[in-house]
């Protein structure tokens, strides 16, 4: 099991996971500072990220763009308030409109990620805390979309195995 | 689009009832165990009628009711409204059991 635990806080707001990887330290650190292998995980199979700029360095910031099933598209940013290779990274996280500026109608929610050698093993946790309630629901809609989708996906590999078999 | 069906000015009320970190001991009290306005009143400093308003803004929200008994009011803890936002944060678990899961695919590529 990749995620180890979690913890919610529903007064505060607050949520965090806690994860475990047979990985080293520097190459989960990756997985956040190049975008092309952020945007592999960063945004559900139905509503994939990508990521147009990634300015990795402590006050730079990152745009991208969620694509959802029918064409449409969510836009974002990230501005990284702290960076410490290879062990913890901080950031602001928001909406956008379409032509990228920042919609902070809609909400921002803060970000602390930490990583932790544990043997040959590396522990992530993050701690996000949001600061309005459309922040965290338009989050969710896209979650739900992408429930759905790892259920397809299932059905389809077990389909796949039965083919093979 | 499911964001519009999860638009809801309840919801609204609800996240700015937690905006506040008295508001927030005042329902983490209240979850424990019922209080007057005034037994609320004796663990902050300031003023009755502001933790008064914070009460109010928490009934608002659904998080609190709060009823008059003899020249008291008892304010108790309203839990439908704590376990929608708690709700709203196992989804949010999910989407991140989720990315973690992709994660560790990445790293198994070696």
């Amino acid at each position: 099991m990749t995620v180890i635990s979690s913890q919610k806080n529903a007064e505060a707001l607050s949520f965090t996971v806690v994860a475990e990887f047979n990985a080293g330290v520097e190459r989960v650190w990756q997985v956040w500072e190049d975008p092309r292998k952020l945007e592999r995980w960063w945004g559900p199979p139905t509503w994939p990220a990508t990521f147009d700029s990634h300015d990795f360095v402590p006050g730079g910031k990152a745009s991208y763009y969620m694509t959802g099933p029918e064409g449409e598209k969510g836009r974002g940013w990230w501005r990284f308030t702290a960076i410490e290779a290879p062990h913890r990274l901080e950031f602001d996280d928001g909406f956008a409109d379409e032509n990228g500026d920042p919609d902070l109608s809609m909400g921002t929610s803060h970000a602390v990620m930490e990583l932790e050698a544990i043997d040959n093993r590396t522990r992530m946790t993050i701690v996000s805390t949001f600061d309005s309630a459309e922040a965290l629901e338009k989050v969710l809609a896209m979650g739900m979309e992408e429930g759905m989708m790892q259920a397809l996906a299932q059905i389809d590999a077990i389909l796949a195995e039965t083919k093979v078999s | 689009m499911v964001v519009d069906q999860l638009r809801d000015a309840d919801l609204d009320r609800l996240f700015q009832a937690f905006a506040d970190a008295t508001r927030r001991d005042i329902v983490t009290r209240v979850t424990a165990g019922e209080y007057s306005v005034s037994g609320l009143a004796e663990h902050y400093a300031m003023s009755f009628a502001a933790v008064q308003k914070h009460v109010a803004v928490l009934e608002r929200a659904s998080l609190v009711t709060k009823e008059r008994r003899g020249r008291e009011q008892i304010v108790r803890a309203h839990h439908d409204g704590l376990q929608r936002a708690r709700r709203l944060l196992d989804e949010y678990e999910t989407i991140w059991r989720q990315r973690a899961d992709r994660i560790a695919d990445i790293l198994a590529e070696g």
